[in-house]
């Protein structure tokens, strides 16, 4: 224990904090796994897994199990490299924009005074791994399933920046903490309705879920970019995903719902991160219910929607949200 | 494998490759390969293979006498299988001269409409679940369990029938199946708005269904398209009005017929065609005679020499028997022409330079059933 | 231009719709049933494999050993043998297997028999690990329920 007193604290607290986010992040997965298929089930009028554990709340963990117990099969003449690398360079840089996100009011792990672009540029590193897994697969349907990924997050990483910055032009920081503490009197939802739709759309189409998941389109191209991934491999985009969206949803309700803004709680320094939860999961709730209820969209249509509508509208809203400022 | 499909000569660009749509696929309804040749995103040129699920049915009713064909009727379609019951039937009665009571004739339109909605339930969630989307798939297989109850109540099977014999039907319906029926098509009716709101309003929907495999009158015509996929592209044949058979002269319902012939004007084809079947089954439970069910038959049927045809209207399209007898009872020849086996054959013209995406939407709205073709 | 933004307004008025449909039902009570923790009750029309009919009055068989049902059988999966019993003018019953693996469920042998000695079994909940045990002996099951 002498050894930690001599450690600078910050340090101290910066390990602690990124031992707590990733065993969150674990536990995040295995919650909205269990919540997305409980969620599919009921939408369709039966009651999903119920077999494991009571009402089957243990399933997903069995399925952590499986998945680790799979065998790695590698095929032959890929790239060794490239294909072991891309499971590993989709997982890692999630954990990183959770860093930045103040959950209450003293739990943040580090509050950057870049933070919403930090998060913005881990955010991109999602694109090379996929285009590393799709190459690195030696597949056809792999690498279609790669290409259409990779025209998908450029064209929806825009509309995701302007509307981020219609937030910033009205509070004039890139800070997440000031952000959140300028949310006080009024939520920003309120005063950007067009930028949290657009923020909304944009980043489920980031995060290729349905109804922009083509690049893994089960009914057209089997799997897509993870079509030859088992075991741990698999598991590790799965976690990826998931963690994408809870970035998403945090990021959401973080710029546009008031962060840990809400009644106040005993301790509330401390457990405001439950308000902030409740609105995550909100959200997480509104993006699986659309993954269940819509067909998904042709590619050009996906890219036109992106292009025709989404950055049109969010350029107007940057300058209205200006002029408004500036008056 | 297939060397009349693979041309050397597309190798020199090195955009293009070869991809199949293999025999085991999520979209493709049945064992059927489609062997595309990409340009990049762009499909040139999509081969469909057959074959893999011949059962020889068409050998087995000319080797065994005439009345024991009837299992394999129902197994060539196994979606709606009653029409094809009903076509043999009517086939063999037409052939030997046998009189159907008035009570069979209207228990036979009864069950084969209500087979025929249960059909386009299952076409509309498979047509959906291609696209991408998971529930529909499951509301109307909610709805197809009502239908399949109240059929097992009196033929005693779920999906393959047998309940159709030479001169009538096995059992006679009971108060329970009319009441049943009803109540069926009282819910039946008001789940119809659920679906317009879920799926046939939906912009994602539209955008992928409207203008996308257009089949003009004249390709419809020259590849012998029938069914609804005939009457999406404007030309109004029903062979249910246009050359009637059993009783439906008597019954009052309307042919929906499309405009453009896009995947969107099929959907909304079958759609109404469901709507009126309801109407048909209402009409004839409403007029349902007394009487028997069955006319007596010799057990053993001698087919006179010369052949016989008899068309009906599947769900899929036009169903037709050809027999050729020889005065024994076994037939010397039976031919079975499938809706599908045509409907398919309009892919190649139509699958010149799209999207995989707009193929995969092309196929489902033909409504494909592969066994159906293969036989 | 006008299409642009009807489009827009009318896509997502369809799109909100869609997802009050998806919510009403996810709200809506389930209508599966967890098999086989719950069974449904299944209707007595339904055709299991057939069995032998027992005669509540002479509490046996019916069965004459004609043969109609084995040469009526479109799959001929019937066998029935009949064997001479002394004291008696007719033929009785010996054997009578049906091979299940080949039955279509089609319901010739039911009708064509003379003395409406057969009749659909409910069994549904069938499943083994070999093909023999869908030969079944149904003149052995109808003597276990004799007995």
């Amino acid at each position: 224990m002498e050894i930690l007193s001599t450690l600078p604290p910050e340090l101290i607290r910066m390990v602690f904090a990124v031992i707590i986010i990733i065993s969150f992040i674990f536990l995040n997965a295995i919650m909205m796994g269990y919540l997305e298929r409980k969620i599919a089930g009921h939408v369709q009028r039966r009651p999903g897994p119920m077999e494991v554990g009571s009402h089957g709340i243990l399933q997903l963990v069995v399925d952590g199990v499986k998945l680790v117990g799979k065998e790695l099969l590698i095929p032959v003449n890929v790239d060794r490299t490239l294909f072991r690398l891309a499971p590993i360079l989709s997982f890692t840089p999630v954990i990183l924009p959770l860093l930045v996100i103040p959950f209450s009011e003293k739990l943040q792990a580090r509050d950057l005074n870049l933070g919403l672009v930090f998060i913005v540029s881990m955010t991109s590193i999602n694109v090379m791994a996929i285009l590393v897994a799709g190459w690195g697969s030696n597949n056809k349907y792999s690498m279609f399933g790669a290409m259409r990924a990779v025209a998908q997050s450029i064209a929806y990483e825009i509309p995701i920046l302007l509307s981020m910055l219609a937030v910033v032009l009205m509070t004039n920081t890139f800070s997440l903490k000031e952000i959140v503490g300028a949310q006080q009197n009024i939520w920003f939802i309120v005063l950007q309705p067009l930028a949290f739709i657009i923020y909304i759309i944009s980043g489920v189409a980031e995060t290729n879920r349905a109804p922009f998941d083509l690049p893994e389109a089960e009914s057209e191209l089997t799997a897509g970019f993870h079509t030859e991934y088992s075991g741990m491999g698999f598991s590790l985009f799965f976690l990826g995903e998931y963690t994408n969206m809870f970035t998403v949803a945090s990021v959401a309700t973080v710029l546009f719902l008031g962060g840990w803004h809400g009644p106040p709680l005993p301790y509330g320094e401390y457990l405001g991160f439950v308000w902030f939860f409740l609105k995550v999961y909100f959200l997480l709730f509104f993006m699986i219910m659309i993954r269940w209820t819509y067909p998904r969209v042709r590619f050009d249509q996906l890219l036109n929607f992106a292009w025709k509508y989404l950055v049109p509208f969010s350029l107007a809203n940057i300058l209205i949200t200006a002029v408004v400022v500036k008056l | 494998m297939y060397p009349s499909i693979m041309r050397e000569s597309q190798f020199q660009e090195h955009n293009r490759f070869f991809l199949n749509m293999g025999p085991q696929h999520p979209s493709t309804h049945g064992v059927l390969l489609v062997v595309l040749e990409m340009d990049g995103e762009y499909v040139l040129d999509p081969q469909p293979i057959l074959g893999f699920i011949h059962r020889m049915h068409e050998k087995m009713g000319e080797s065994r006498p005439c009345q024991g064909f009837m299992p394999n009727t129902a197994r060539m379609d196994y979606v709606c299988a009653l029409p094809y019951n009903h076509g043999y039937v009517s086939l063999i009665e037409k052939k030997a001269g046998i009189e159907v009571p008035k009570r069979a004739e209207y228990i036979r339109v009864i069950t084969s409409e209500l087979n025929r909605v249960a059909s386009h339930l299952l076409w509309l969630g498979a047509y959906l679940l291609d696209l991408g989307a998971f529930t529909p798939i499951l509301y109307g297989f909610d709805d197809r369990e009502h239908i399949l109850d109240i059929l097992e109540d009196i033929t005693g099977s779920r999906l393959t029938y047998c309940y159709y014999r030479f001169g009538g039907v096995t059992q006679d319906i009971d108060d329970k199946f009319v009441d049943a029926t009803r109540v069926f098509i009282k819910r039946l009716r008001k789940r119809f708005d659920m679906y317009e709101k879920l799926v046939t309003k939906n912009i994602i929907f539209i955008k992928r269904t409207e203008n996308i495999g257009i089949i003009s009158r004249d390709m419809a015509i020259r590849y012998g398209i029938t069914g609804p996929n005939l009457r999406g592209s404007g030309i109004a044949y029903d062979i249910r009005k246009n050359e009637p058979y059993s009783v439906y002269p008597e019954f009052d319902f309307k042919v929906p017929v499309g405009q453009r012939g896009d995947c969107l004007d099929r959907y909304m084809v079958r759609v109404c065609e469901m709507e009126q079947s309801l109407r048909i089954i209402e009409q004839a439970l409403d007029m349902l005679p007394e009487g028997p069910v069955r006319s007596k038959v010799p057990k053993n049927i001698k087919l006179a020499p010369g052949d016989c045809n008899f068309a009906v209207e599947a769900a899929r399209g036009e169903l037709s028997y050809y027999l050729v007898g020889d005065g024994t009872s076994v037939p010397y020849r039976l031919k079975i022409r499938v809706p599908s086996y045509s409907n398919l054959s309009c892919l190649p013209e139509l699958g010149e330079g799209i999207l995989l995406p707009d193929l995969v939407s092309i196929m489902g709205s033909l409504d494909l059933v592969i066994p159906e073709i293969d036989r | 231009m006008k299409r642009y933004f009807s489009d827009l307004f009318v896509g997502g008025k369809s799109l909100v719709e869609g997802l009050g449909v998806t919510l009403k039902a996810f709200c809506q009570p389930i209508v599966t049933v967890q098999y086989p923790r719950e069974e449904i009750d299944i209707t007595p029309n339904f055709r299991g494999h057939i069995d032998l009919v027992l005669d509540p009055e002479k509490n046996t068989f019916r069965c004459i050993a004609c043969g109609m049902c084995e040469r009526s059988c479109p799959s001929e999966c019937i066998r029935v043998e009949g064997k001479k019993v002394e004291g008696k003018k007719k033929k009785t019953l010996a054997l009578f297997t049906l091979d299940f693996t080949k039955c279509s469920l089609c319901g010739t042998c039911v009708e064509v028999c003379p003395t409406q000695a057969l009749e659909f079994s409910n069994e549904y909940n069938l499943a083994a690990f070999s093909r023999e045990a869908f030969h079944y002996d149904i003149l052995k099951r109808l003597e276990e329920r004799i007995l």
